[in-house]
């Protein structure tokens, strides 16, 4: 599949925003982030700028962006209208969490309900994101169960990285948030693994033979010669190949600056702490940035559509 | 609504023989040619006579190769192959619409793009596995195959006409046009006699289209009174001057 730009900012950068606003909730809800007005803006500020961005991001695709609004009403049968929905749903209890934080400085009690609701409505909007995906037999490398528990993972462990950073920066350091971090980091790796290590060894459901009923079976069937000579939408879209060393390339890329480095600075971090775990921490933000932009053009540039067996392909 | 309707009892769409069907693209034409002007027009070409020319069609014709001459492969064979969409009756293309423009009509199972709902987002041509759905970069929306809406129900054209383009115009009768939900129809029949079949059944979209199956080769020919094999018309014992160019030509 091609992996196009705004939509890899728009997952990438949402995730992230959803998982830092996930992780404010839960935190403050335990009482283990105190409400300072300033570390609230920025942190508020940095998760719903974040949020904001990725849902721009994924308008510029659009043929129509001036008739984006209509994508909410389909959400009966569509995840990506689920998505829309909630994602704008989520804004109303984000907002007023972030006012009672900043401007009241509350953030228990009703304050912390609010946080949890629009802990959950986040939680909802990563499982849309993930569920366009995992929900299209066409593409069978998205249609499994490791999609989901990736875009969740993925998502609060970059959330996590900017909270660990933040309250580092603003001097509220917390053995717990380091740790909960550390943690959601090697499980997004585990799953990131498995996901790797499934579409990699699931032998692919569909063949030029299913795909024109062709050769009882047994015959080989190839393409002999396309309809046509320049590439056309479907090739440009769904065509997108990477190579075999390439793509190990950049498993390797992407394992190393989105899960083994940030993994051991904010280690480094937790065991530091002052200003080198400041500087550790920081350090982490644009690495997991990084590892987590590659890793998502991977998950598009691996993808193998089922149209492409009409052009060639010998299996998806 | 992108929910689908109710399977409808009436479930029109093509059969299409790939036995006799000949790959010359006519049907794609025709329909390029209708369409252009019909439901979904435009089907915008861009830079049509430039290196990287590019266009919007409903039809696509691909030429396959089946087995191969070593024994046991079926014997090597050139299948052509039109594509087009098939008006599957579980249109994931359709349920997956964030905007309602895409729909599957109840009163005969044909799926269409309302343009002025689609908001051009392309998840409909990612759910379809068979490539039915092309985007108008231009128009900034998706298109697809009408079924030629605009000439089945057409008043305007005479009864005989009022098939899709592209099986008015297939000049060997490959295509088939008619209503797959009634088992007595002529399609239903022609797809009970030759095992007519959907396309990767195995994705579950359960197609309306049916493509029939080439015929099996035939292995022996048929008896014409020929000798079963020519005799040399020289006997290797001639002499003399046939003997000696013979001789020269058997070097």
């Amino acid at each position: 599949m091609h992996p196009a730009l705004s939509v890899i900012l728009f997952t990438t950068a949402s995730g992230a925003g959803y998982g830092l606003l996930i992780l404010l909730a839960v935190f403050a809800a335990l009482g283990l982030l105190p409400a300072y007005p300033g570390f609230g803006v920025a942190a508020f500020g940095i998760a719903l700028g974040l949020v904001s961005f990725g849902l721009a991001a994924s308008t510029f695709h659009l043929g129509h962006p001036e008739r984006a609004w209509r994508a909410f009403s389909q959400w009966r049968s569509s995840w990506l209208s689920r998505e829309g929905v909630a994602s704008v749903a989520t804004y109303l209890p984000a907002l007023g969490f972030a006012f009672g934080w900043v401007w009241l400085g509350e953030q228990r009690g009703g304050w912390a309900a609010l946080g949890l609701l629009a802990a959950l409505s986040a939680l909802a909007t990563l499982v849309c994101t993930g569920m366009i995906y995992a929900s299209l037999p066409t593409i069978q490398r998205w249609h499994n169960g490791w999609v989901v528990p990736n875009y969740l993972a993925l998502g609060g462990m970059s959330g996590a990285v900017l909270l660990d950073c933040l309250t580092r920066l603003f001097g509220l350091p917390s053995p717990a948030i380091g740790t909960v971090t550390v943690v959601l980091i090697a499980l997004a790796a585990v799953l990131k693994l498995g996901y790797w290590r499934h579409i990699d060894t699931t032998a692919a459901a569909s063949t030029p033979a299913t795909a024109t009923g062709l050769g009882g079976g047994t015959a080989p069937v190839r393409l002999l010669e396309a309809p046509h000579t320049e590439d056309n939408y479907l090739m440009r879209e769904m065509g997108f190949r990477i190579a075999r060393k390439h793509a190990a390339k950049l498993r390797r890329i992407a394992l190393a600056a989105g899960f083994a480095a940030p993994f051991a600075l904010i280690l480094l971090a937790l065991l530091l702490g002052g200003v080198p775990g400041v500087i550790a921490s920081t350090l982490a933000v644009p690495v997991v940035a990084l590892g987590v932009v590659i890793e998502r053009w991977l998950f598009f540039a691996e993808a193998r559509h089922t149209v492409m067996l009409y052009y060639g392909a010998t299996a998806a | 609504m992108t929910d689908l309707p109710p399977p409808p009892a009436k479930r029109l769409g093509l059969v299409i023989d790939l036995d006799i069907c000949v790959g010359c693209h006519a049907c794609a034409v025709n329909c390029k040619e209708w369409n252009t002007g019909g439901a979904m027009a435009p089907l915008t070409d861009t830079n049509p006579y430039g290196a990287d020319m590019s266009g919007v069609w409903f039809n696509r014709i691909h030429s396959f190769e089946v087995g191969t001459d070593s024994p046991g492969n079926g014997g090597g064979r050139t299948v052509h192959f039109p594509r087009s969409c098939l008006h599957c009756a579980e249109p994931a293309c359709v349920t997956v619409c964030p905007t309602g423009a895409s729909y599957k009509r109840a009163e005969d199972g044909i799926v269409l793009v309302d343009e002025d709902l689609c908001i051009g987002c392309k998840l409909c041509s990612w759910a379809c596995p068979y490539g039915a759905r092309e985007y108008d970069d231009d128009v900034g929306v998706m298109k697809k195959c009408t079924l030629c809406i605009d000439r089945i129900y057409n008043e305007n054209l005479e009864a005989v006409e009022r098939v899709p383009a592209c099986v008015s115009t297939c000049p060997v009768t490959a295509r088939h046009f008619g209503d797959l939900g009634d088992p007595t129809s002529e399609v239903s029949r022609l797809v009970a006699e030759r095992g007519g079949y959907d396309l990767m059944p195995e994705l579950g979209f359960q197609p309306t289209n049916k493509y029939l199956p080439p015929r099996p080769h035939k292995t022996a020919a048929g008896c014409t009174g020929a000798p079963a094999a020519l005799t040399a018309t020289l006997e290797p014992s001639a002499t003399g001057l046939l003997g000696w160019v013979d001789k020269i030509l058997s070097r």
